[in-house]
């Protein structure tokens, strides 16, 4: 089983959802980012979900896309991203990378699994990527031993979520609204259905991502689903803070009261 | 229409919208229901006598068309070549454009949604999804890039007339990709209601076969009036290729021709061989961008370049997915046109002819200066080209005029 598997089967058995906490790599600096997850980490997330920062992330927010063009802005590289994903899996926390498809494509789909699994990276959630176009990933991931987390909307049929269940591994990611990333001050009324649809189709643990921000949030969530995921709130917390220390430590009392909240679900 | 010529061979794309490796879906699944349902209305109109019928009357009655093929006698002495000038300028809103908005607009009344929204770089296809909007009773939103929206103030004013609203876009380059961007983000929170009113020959499947067929009547027309004008087919068809949808246009008929040559130009800025320009295909590469694999202007990394061209149609940093094939498979030939080059066959058909074109169909002007010397010399004799002329020049009148210096000095 994965690690992020063993993560999920952990929290299950002590009664609580997985927190999943996302920041973009390089944000703001590559050591930035590194102990901005690190700090997220020792605050509580189970779980760190590293992305990758695109010129043009059509399903991010405001917010995420500032984060993305700051470390963008900075110079990342892919290969940064690889390298921050190995300092942040040395905390001992499960580490994900997030990622639209073509800076992936353009680095070798093969070669990246390949480095991905050297830095110790579970998987990738492609938001970008559906099953349907995805055979080079399939079979890389199947080469590396690397998870594929690919999304489901309230949109999906049906068929198409029995699909994409099929193809994934490690989890699955529910977008709890049809919208793009970004705290919202009403968690959503189609995640819980869209869940107990995925329940029909599937064993595999339920992330469900969009629009949680708060303890509370995250408490009704966890009600209901396998993972909490957010990004949004957290990358603000940096954003708007005067100077990384002082962003940190936004982000580590944040981070706590998400914990907080996936540790005591609302059922 | 000549249906029997005119369908080729084998049905590009697949299924799943491939054109060879191009094309496809990347996008978010939430998109995938509506793509689906789009896909399957689209089909069914376009073996539905009465869409059909209704598209066509308001191409006729409406638009104006099938546009003429006119011989440029004066401009053809000039480059050596008999060049037959496909009048898309002279459609209403005065590009190839409207046929495509028309066609949408149709499809989005058949899946009873209420409000359309598109992504604009000059303003034309804002302004023809804008007049589309009115005719049909459609809420209207367009996102427009920040640095647009200032460049070409009038045709903001123009939407804002015809009933639509106009977003400014002021994320990353803040220009057309940003522009499309925010589009998408729009789409996916609104897309039971909302049509996402895709302004060229890009983006996901089925979007870069449907425009096509919906501006596929330019080459239709085209070929036949050839066919009557000099009893036989030309010799080659030109275009200018930004996102890439009048060439397509123009080609499609003539795909199965195979002796007809197809060229497409690019805006090639000031070169392919400096970081300005917007030749995605001459000096891009493969990768995915807005929902297709394509060629795209992209670093190492894959993060897309911003794109340059005076001509704001053209500059774009990718291409429609059919182009990234035609060119694979050698079917039509692509060429950079730089800025210098287009603005001296823009002058030249303003003198000669007494027509201003778009500044993007001046690249396919330019072409035929490209290309007639050496077709003419394979041939033995003047080459006979189609080109076309895929909008007019009264957007670029401010644009032109500085590039000339010939505005005075408080204009």
């Amino acid at each position: 089983m994965s690690r992020i598997g063993v993560a999920f089967d952990k929290a299950r058995a002590d009664g609580r959802a997985v927190l999943v906490g996302c920041m973009p790599a390089g944000f703001p600096t590559v050591e930035g980012s590194i102990a901005a997850m690190t700090a997220m980490v020792e605050a509580g997330v189970d779980v760190i979900e590293v992305e990758i920062p695109y010129s043009d992330p059509v399903m991010d927010g405001p917010v995420i896309q500032k984060a993305s063009d700051i470390a963008l802005a900075g110079g990342v590289r892919t290969a940064d991203t690889l390298r921050i994903i190995e300092a942040v899996a040395a905390t001992g926390a499960p580490v994900v990378t997030m990622t639209y498809w073509n800076p992936i494509e353009q680095y070798g789909v093969d070669a990246f699994a390949r480095d991905l699994a050297a830095a110790g990276g579970t998987g990738l959630i492609t938001p970008d990527l559906i099953p349907d176009e995805a055979g080079e990933w399939l079979a890389a991931s199947d080469a590396h031993g690397l998870d594929r987390t690919f999304l489901v909307s309230p949109s999906s049929t049906d068929a198409r979520l029995r699909m994409t269940v099929e193809h994934c591994r490690g989890f699955v990611y529910a977008t709890a609204i049809m919208g793009v990333t970004g705290a919202r001050s009403q968690t959503s009324d189609a995640a819980p259905v869209l869940v107990s649809r995925l329940r029909e189709v599937t064993e595999l643990p339920v992330g469900v991502g969009l629009g949680v921000g708060t303890g509370a949030q995250a408490a009704t969530v966890a009600g209901y689903a396998d993972g909490v995921i957010v990004g949004s709130a957290l990358i603000r917390r940096l954003l708007e803070a005067p100077d990384l220390d002082a962003g940190l430590a936004a982000l580590r009392t944040l981070s706590a009261e998400l914990a907080e909240g996936v540790r005591n679900p609302t059922r | 229409m000549s249906a029997d010529v005119s369908t080729p061979a084998e049905r590009f794309p697949d299924s799943a919208g491939h054109f060879g490796r191009f094309g496809g879906r990347f996008v978010p699944e939430a998109l995938v229901a509506a793509l689906d349902e789009l896909d399957a209305v689209y089909r069914k109109a376009m073996t539905d006598e009465e869409f059909l019928a209704e598209f066509a009357a308001l191409l006729r009655d409406y638009a104006g068309t099938p546009s003429l093929l006119y011989s440029a006698e004066r401009f053809s002495a000039k480059v050596g070549a008999r060049v037959l000038l496909k009048r898309e300028d002279l459609n209403h809103t005065g590009a190839h454009k409207v046929r495509n908005v028309l066609g949408q607009a149709l499809l989005t009344r058949r899946m009873g949604k209420r409000r359309v929204i598109a992504e604009t770089g000059a303003g034309q296809h804002g302004v023809a999804a804008a007049t589309a909007a009115a005719l049909f009773d459609l809420e209207c939103v367009v996102y427009m890039g920040e640095v647009d929206t200032e460049r070409q103030a009038l045709n903001v004013a123009r939407m804002r007339m015809l009933g639509a609203t106009v977003v400014p876009v002021t994320t990353g380059s803040r220009t057309l990709k940003d522009a499309m961007n925010e589009a998408m983000r729009d789409w996916v929170a609104n897309v039971d209601d909302t049509h996402y009113l895709i302004g060229t020959a890009a983006g996901p499947h089925p979007f870069p076969e449907m425009v096509r067929d919906f501006v596929r009547g330019i080459g239709d027309e085209a070929r036949q009036q050839c066919l009557d004008l000099t009893g036989g087919l030309p010799d080659a068809v030109l275009a200018c290729v930004g996102g890439g949808s009048n060439a397509l246009g123009i080609f499609h008929a003539f795909v199965p021709d195979t002796e007809v040559r197809l060229y497409g130009f690019e805006a090639g800025g000031e070169g392919v061989d400096t970081d300005r320009h917007a030749a995605s295909i001459t000096g891009g590469s493969a990768g995915v961008l807005h929902g297709a694999r394509t060629y795209v202007l992209q670093n190492a990394d894959g993060q897309t370049i911003e794109s340059h061209s005076i001509s704001a149609g053209l500059d774009y940093p990718g291409v429609g997915p059919e182009h990234a094939w035609l060119h694979d498979t050698g079917r039509a030939r692509y060429q950079p046109v730089t800025d210098r080059e287009a603005m001296a066959a823009f002058e030249l058909l303003c003198r000669t002819e007494g027509i201003i074109p778009a500044i993007e169909s001046a690249h396919a002007l330019a072409g035929v200066v490209q290309v007639a010397p050496q077709l003419a010399a394979e041939l033995g004799r003047e080459p006979v080209l189609v080109v076309n002329l895929s909008g007019r020049g009264d957007k670029d009148v401010h644009t032109a005029g500085e590039y000339f210096g010939i505005l005075d000095k408080e204009q």
